[in-house]
């Protein structure tokens, strides 16, 4: 079976700037694809060549098995959920869902069909008289849905669809919108700036950064195998400890030596044999524990001074300083610990990532 | 609104003589701006009162003195009678003419300015920023720069001293503002919109009426305001490019007030001004709040 | 095919306004300019014989005359109007009870016709019926206003009338302008005990800069295109004392039948237009894509 969307070599410049670059992305049937990076990255745009709103300078584009390079929106077979909604401000909400099965010439029967299923899906029934200055944002972001769904399309576009929501209506849309997906099986893309909301959502996640694609990947392997350090720092919240670190061969494996202001250096050993002099260790705060919370091979434990204490409530966050950054550990929520006092962590080394120092990239 | 008033201001006042000092000051502001009132009013009512009197009582009353016997008979012969040059019709056709001139001439611009604010708003290409500099240095020339050219050019295709050739001029002409006016309207409304109509599978011209056209009432109103006023107070153009049967009122006013023959009636000359202003005027006061929008509009922003 | 069509259909719908631009504002100047540099009289001749009219035109002692008048016209016009405004601004910006009526009385001449704002004045200012028959009537039998007959006088009647008809509009720009400063920053003003005064002058003025700008640029506009004002109140007399640019191009143009001068005359005109509003627009549309 054809891929549901196939990018391959896009490029595109405004003038002589280059807003993406070499851009190769292919989703099957079903996969929920999240665009993520921070803003300026060209993930809006990547979405908007998709969609046939923006031409793009090079490259090709199919949907379901069709070049739609060249194709204008309106015959790409996509529907698109839009940042601010853009709803039609002087129509009804009834209006707003129909426009465009109206533009296309379907039987009037057909839409009100249409019509009804999507609002009892969407349960915004009782509003579709109203226009939709009247209502919430919460509504005005399922009459966005509703205008989508009734085109029942081959790919769906999301362009931060949650991002002018509140924190909680936020939290509600996300689980519901993975609900649709799971209730169609349908294909869709979604762009996003919130790596919260990529890792939830995604099957695929395609983290962006200057216009060029950094890693593809499912959640686990973008989060566990971070492809560089962007990618390292991007993903995660708080984002993975990037430490600078020198190594020495040892026997079977290397021992790592991170230096620390006024302390002793920490000697860490780790199984690999094929890392360079110098070295850029990346281990995710939930991998510093407390002494003797973790067991097995990889963990080692090493005395730190404690920084700053910031209780969150399910976690207590402890930053430090080794290799000149500063360092977080995600501990248990009763865990005592005072600033300026040493702190016995575990390293647990199972999952820690290296990074060449110059490049960023993964080793 | 600013917090910022003479009363309100700093440390309250606390003994008596500051207070009375204080609203003593208020006293003489309320005083002046009334005096200045009587200033911007004082024309109006002098030309109303001196309509309204009989030659006998203007020449032997005083300017400000309301009338001792309200006459009509002046704006009787100022409508239908005084003589504009040879012609003794009154200011009747010329209303009409005014009329015939300033009503699709006010609505052919604002029509194709609404439709070029659409689209320098919304469907922007290269070059469309250098146009809509070029089209609003437009606005700005002194129009005796183009008096000489479009006479001549009106005369080879037959439309020198014709209603229709003032429409085209006013239409032309007209242009920059009300583009001006709509592009920026339109620019506040988010791109997206027009996005999701393409995708919803609408073209240009359907998201024009379906979705702009709709929401331009506030706009519309503005531009035609501005417009009608334009046109209808127009001198120039009126009396540059008309003939005797096609002038517009004001040129036919200014033929009344100045024309030499027989006793010079004031109190005509009086009700054909208010007469030439009526429109304008009621347009004013009926609208006035999109009225001043559209002057601020069409001078604040460029 | 269709195609295509869809993807230009904004350049097709614009290209009619485009056309017209092109012609009758860019190649009418053009022309103008062109006739400007020939010997063209009753009829337009295109051989170019230099600046023979602009020597004609600045010899001419009449358009001396409508030059200095452009000048003092409108600095007269554009600082009274300036300083009328303004205070009008800050005084109605005073909690003013009738402020609504007051606003409407002050502006309402901009809604007039030049013509019929000419006529009023006309009346008024008429010495045998006018304020002058008025005031002699109440008994003070040396008293002359004269301006409207009085060659060195009659400019300033003219520039009355303007005043009378802008001065509002200048009112509601800078009343809006007012309005519109950040009512946070008066508020601090008065927590830290500025007096009212004060806020004005350091505060809410300067922070009007643009305002002043627009203001200044509309009023010159009007002042440079000043023509049915002095053709209703004095028609460019007595003699040519109040002639304008606008009115000697006028009369060049279609009475004297002297195109070359009217060219001409009209090309200065676009001149003194062009050193004013360039930089204006310049430094707007610059700001805007910034």
């Amino acid at each position: 079976m054809a891929p549901i969307l196939d990018i391959k070599h896009l490029y595109k410049n405004y003038g002589s700037t280059e807003i993406l670059k070499d851009i190769n992305v292919t989703i099957e049937k079903g996969d929920f694809l999240v665009l993520v990076g921070p803003s300026g990255c060209g993930k809006s745009t990547l979405l908007n060549c998709i969609a046939g709103l923006e031409e793009i300078t090079s490259g090709s584009i199919e949907i379901d098995g069709r070049d739609m390079t060249h194709v204008s929106p309106k015959d790409r077979d996509i529907a698109m959920v839009f940042q601010s909604y853009a709803l039609y401000p002087t129509m009804s909400v009834a209006k707003n869902i129909t426009f465009g099965m109206k533009v296309r010439g379907i039987p009037q029967e057909e839409q009100d069909r249409k019509l009804s299923e999507v609002a009892k899906q969407l349960q915004i029934e009782q509003l579709l008289k109203r226009r939709p200055g009247q209502l919430s944002g919460g509504q005005r972001q399922r009459v966005a849905m509703g205008r989508a769904l009734v085109r029942d399309p081959a790919l769906f576009l999301f362009d931060e669809p949650l991002s002018n929501l509140d924190a909680k209506l936020r939290v509600e849309m996300r689980s519901e919108i993975k609900k649709l997906h799971h209730r169609l099986g349908a294909s869709m893309v979604y762009v996003t700036h919130d790596q919260i909301e990529a890792m939830t959502l995604a099957t695929k996640i395609v983290v962006m950064k200057g216009g060029v694609i950094q890693q593809i990947g499912t959640p686990s392997e973008i989060y566990n195998h971070p492809a560089n350090t962007f990618v390292a720092d991007f993903m995660g919240s708080p984002p993975m400890n990037l430490i600078p670190a020198r190594a020495h061969s040892e026997g079977n494996g290397t021992k790592l030596e991170i230096d620390r202001e006024g302390l002793e250096p920490i000697f860490l050993n780790v199984p690999r044999k094929d890392l360079p002099g110098e070295v850029v260790v990346g281990v995710r705060p939930e991998d510093l524990a407390e002494a003797g919370y973790r067991s097995g091979d990889t963990v080692q434990r090493a005395a730190i001074r404690v920084d700053m204490v910031e209780p969150a409530g399910a976690d207590t966050f402890v930053t430090t300083h080794m290799g000149g950054k500063m360092i977080t550990a995600r501990l248990h929520a009763e865990t005592v610990a005072h600033p300026g006092e040493m702190l016995d962590l575990e390293f647990d080394l199972e999952k820690v990532t290296f990074f060449e120092p110059a490049s960023g990239q993964r080793i | 609104m600013t917090d910022a008033t003479l009363t309100q201001t700093g440390r309250e006042p606390r003994s008596a003589g500051a207070l009375i000092g204080r609203r003593l000051l208020r006293w003489g502001l309320y005083a002046l701006l009334c005096l200045f009132a009587l200033y911007y009013l004082l024309p109006l009512f002098v030309m109303l009162t001196t309509s309204l009197k009989s030659l006998e009582e203007i020449r032997t009353g005083s300017l400000v003195a309301l009338p001792r016997e309200v006459t009509f008979d002046a704006w009787g012969k100022a409508w239908s009678g005084a003589c504009t040059g040879i012609q003794c019709e009154g200011l009747r056709p010329f209303f009409w003419n005014s009329v015939m001139m300033a009503v699709p001439g006010v609505l052919l611009s604002t029509l194709i300015g609404a439709l070029n604010g659409y689209i320098f708003a919304q469907w922007r290409f290269r070059g469309a920023n250098l146009f809509f500099a070029f089209l609003l240095f437009g606005c700005f020339i002194p129009f005796q720069v183009v008096l000489l050219p479009m006479a001549r050019m009106l005369g080879i295709f037959g439309l020198a001293g014709t209603i229709p050739g003032l429409i085209f001029v006013h239409t032309i002409y007209g242009l920059g503002f009300t583009t001006l006016f709509f592009r920026n309207y339109y620019v506040t409304i988010p791109h997206e919109l027009v996005r999701a109509a393409k995708i919803d599978g609408a073209g240009f011209f359907r998201i024009f009426w379906s979705i702009f056209l709709p929401l331009s009432l506030p706009i519309a109103v503005v531009t035609i305001i501005w417009q009608f006023t334009q046109i209808w107070n127009d001198f120039l153009f009126g009396v540059s490019f008309s003939s005797a049967g096609s002038q517009p009122i004001t040129v036919a006013l200014n033929n009344i007030v100045n024309s030499t023959t027989g006793v010079k009636e004031y109190n005509v000359d009086m009700a054909a001004a208010i007469i030439a202003g009526l429109p304008t005027l009621f347009v004013y006061i009926v609208a006035g709040k999109y009225f001043i929008r559209g002057l601020t509009a069409g001078s604040v922003k460029g | 095919m269709t195609d295509w069509l869809s993807r230009h259909v904004p350049k097709i719908v614009l290209a009619p306004t485009f056309v017209a631009v092109l012609l009758f504002v860019y190649g009418f100047i053009a022309w103008t300019a062109w006739v400007s540099l020939t010997r063209s009289k009753l009829l337009p001749r295109y051989e170019i014989d230099g600046l023979i009219q602009y020597e004609r035109l600045f010899a001419s002692p009449r358009w001396d005359t409508a030059l200095s008048n452009l000048f003092v016209f409108g600095a007269l016009f554009i600082g009274i109007s300036m300083i009328l405004g303004l205070m009008l601004a800050i005084f109605l910006d005073q909690k003013i009870r009738i402020e609504g009526a007051l606003r409407t009385i002050y502006l309402y001449p901009m809604a007039l016709s030049m013509i019929v704002t000419g006529t009023a004045w006309k009346w008024i200012l008429n010495p045998g019926l006018g304020i002058q028959a008025m005031v002699q009537g109440w008994g003070f039998e040396s008293f002359t206003f004269d301006w409207l007959i009085n060659p060195d006088m009659a400019l300033y009647a003219i520039v009355m009338a303007a005043v009378w008809q802008a001065s509002g509009f200048v009112m509601a720009l800078f009343l809006a302008g007012l309005r519109s400063v950040d009512g946070e920053i008066i508020k601090a003003a008065q927590v830290d005990g500025i007096p009212t005064w004060r806020v004005y002058t350091a505060i809410i003025i300067p922070s009007m800069a643009p305002i002043f700008l627009s203001a200044f640029i509309v009023l010159a506009h009007l002042a440079i295109k000043s023509f049915d004002l002095v053709i209703a109140l004095t028609g460019g007399g007595p003699g040519y004392a109040t002639d304008l640019p606008a009115t000697y191009m006028y009369a060049m143009a279609f009475s004297r039948g002297d195109l070359g001068q009217a060219a001409s005359s009209a090309m200065i005109m676009m001149l003194v237009v062009f050193t004013i509003v360039v930089p204006y627009l310049y430094s707007e549309l610059r700001a805007k894509n910034d």
